[in-house]
């Protein structure tokens, strides 16, 4: 099964993230947004991170976690490779745990856009994916 | 929807169900099309919802599809009843163009155009993953947070001619640090004096056509074939964290169940965290202002390198298209001071106004509307009928029609490269797949734009400037 596809938006990006479940869907949106920034598959996968955000719907889970990304690639210089074990918890708030793969940026990352941020603008959720558009 | 006429230019989707006021529409019906084949018309009357909203919701007529507004949206609000929305500010705050104007024709650089443009992109950072000056610290950011293009001046970049030919002098007021968060500084910091990527971008110009002689001579245009230059970018990561901050707060705060769309989610002007969230998009306002000081400092190095002086690259002025501000208009006849959010729009002030820099009082303000890449851009002035019509605003650039992975998908960044270079436009860039998303087959015709905006009067075209050279962020 595709992780991810893109669709028709005029200005921006949207994409359509797929998986069996919230978490792989998440998981899979962030690939998808990091490859509309470069080759994630040549990211080298240098180290690895624990992130975690919380959202007070599962909207604005999303919302923060890819946040969370374009601002730790702005700030640190982080560059996605890959996730792994992405568990979202439901206590008071939702809470996102995932460990994240890649390095610093690099020279020899071909970079296909930059992306200015996230956003709820037809962002949709529903078993079979989740939708966002980016602002690029 | 129900669409009205209302003459060759203007449209109206009368109020209905939660609209407190009506939306209004400027484009040629050409132009109409292709805004309908999008959400930009229920975007127009989603704002039109919102809390406070005077006189209309207006699209300008290079409108897209936006997040909350459309793209070419501009809305006021009152100071008492109304609201402030990140969302109607935009991510990318003060997203802005710059143009400079020289003493150079186009046979004067010919010869030295690749010159010139392989060391632009030397010389000034761009693209993604390209850091700025070194290391600010966050002293010194707070410092620039305040001061904006001043600092810049102050700290040897460029001199105090460029701040007064800068809207808002190149420091907008209200600024305050302390309402910005450390995420922000975070991205802030490495970032300073970088181009970016996507549409940003700094261009070679020559004059192709003058319309009106007597305001591009005061505006330092004089012939046709004269150099320009412009620099369109903006406040990069910090403006993007602080759209983000707040969009979070004010969700907490105040909700959005009542909202058409969430990403229209906003505060009162007059509550707490309306005040922070204004004090805060200044310091983003100031960042993107001494971004472009910075940038215009190198590029004017790289011309004095390679032609031996800089004399007489002045700029022309700075115009912001991507924020919320204070301003006074005049509502049911009589003076108010109001919220005008402006995404994806210029301001396009008329003579007289007391914003407009004293050497062009008289004249109007300039405005400058960028194309895309490889097309024409447009010198215009503003006008008294925009402050009429449209809250002394008028359009931002081309607007695009397909979207990024259309433009991938149907041109490699080489194609559109050669493609430009058959027309006499070199092209440098940090990336080629880049390029290809920015392919000028995807933006709307920038001359019907122009001409829309010069037939309605709410900003008049003085100039058209062609590319002789493009570097890409």
């Amino acid at each position: 099964m595709k992780k991810f596809e893109f669709l028709k938006h005029t200005a921006d990006v949207k994409f359509r993230a797929y998986g069996k479940n919230l978490e792989e869907q998440f998981a899979n949106a962030a690939l998808a947004m990091f490859s509309i920034i470069t080759e994630t598959e040549k990211v080298k996968p240098e180290f690895e991170k624990t992130i975690t955000v919380e959202g007070a719907d599962e909207k604005s889970l999303l919302y923060n976690w890819l946040e969370e990304l374009l601002y730790l690639m702005d700030a640190e210089e982080f560059m996605l490779h890959d996730v792994k074990k992405l568990k979202i918890e439901k206590k008071e708030k939702l809470k996102l745990t995932a460990h994240v793969v890649g390095s610093k940026f690099k020279k020899e990352y071909e970079i296909l856009s930059g992306i200015k941020a996230a956003t709820y603008n037809e962002m949709e959720i529903t078993p079979k994916y989740v939708q966002v558009v980016v602002d690029v | 929807m129900e669409l009205k006429k209302l003459n060759e230019f203007a449209w109206e989707i009368p109020k209905s169900g939660n609209m407190k006021v009506p939306a209004i529409i400027y484009a040629s019906e050409k132009l109409l099309e292709k805004i309908k084949q999008d959400m930009t018309l229920q975007q127009a009357q989603n704002v039109a919802c919102l809390k406070g909203i005077l006189k209309a919701a207006y699209v300008m007529p290079d409108a897209h599809q936006g997040y909350g507004f459309p793209i070419g949206g501009v809305a006021a609000f009152d100071m008492d009843e109304g609201i402030i929305s990140p969302g109607g500010a935009g991510y990318d705050l003060n997203c802005g163009v710059r143009l400079i104007r020289t003493n150079w024709t186009f046979d004067d650089i010919a010869e030295k155009r690749k010159e010139l443009l392989n060391n632009i992109l030397k010389d000034v950072p761009a693209g993604v993953g390209r850091g700025g000056i070194t290391k600010l610290s966050k002293s010194v950011l707070k410092e620039i947070l305040v001061k904006g293009a001043g600092w810049a001046v102050e700290n040897g970049y460029g001199n105090k001619e460029d701040l007064l030919r800068t809207e808002e002098n190149g420091q907008i007021k209200g600024a305050d640090p302390n309402a910005v968060s450390e995420k922000a500084f975070s991205r802030g910091m490495p970032q300073l004096g970088t181009l970016g990527s996507g549409n940003h971008f700094l261009e070679i110009q020559k004059v192709d056509k003058i319309f009106n002689p007597e305001v591009a001579k005061a505006f330092g245009i004089e012939k046709e074939g004269q150099v320009t230059v412009m620099i369109h970018c903006g406040s990069r990561g910090i403006g993007h964290q602080i759209a983000s901050d707040y969009i979070r707060s004010m969700e907490e705060k105040y909700g959005f169940a009542d909202l058409p769309d969430r990403e229209l989610v906003n505060a009162p002007i007059n509550s707490d965290l309306g005040r922070e969230y204004y004090a805060a998009m200044c310091c983003a306002i100031n960042y993107a202002f001494a971004n472009r000081q910075m940038i215009l400092h190198w590029t004017r190095d790289v011309f004095g390198k390679v032609m031996g002086t800089t004399d007489g690259m002045t700029q022309v002025y700075d115009v912001c298209h991507n924020l919320a501000k204070f301003e006074k208009h005049t509502v049911d006849g009589k003076e108010k001071l109001v919220c005008v959010h402006r995404k994806g729009a210029t301001r396009s002030f008329g003579p007289g106004r007391e914003e407009i820099p004293e050497i062009y009082r008289s004249i109007g303000q300039p405005v400058i509307i960028p194309g895309s890449m490889g097309t024409a851009s447009y010198l215009m002035v503003g006008t008294k009928k925009a402050e009429e019509i449209s809250w002394g605003s008028t359009a931002h650039g081309a607007g695009r029609v397909a979207s990024r992975h259309e433009a991938l998908r149907n041109f490699s960044g080489e194609q559109v490269r050669d493609a430009l270079k058959q027309k006499g436009i070199e092209l440098v860039a940090t990336s080629w797949k880049g390029v290809a998303e920015e392919a000028p087959e995807v933006y709307k015709d920038i001359d019907e734009v122009a001409k829309v905006s010069t037939k309605l009067g709410i900003g008049n075209a003085v100039a058209r400037l062609v590319p002789l050279g493009v570097m890409k962020g």
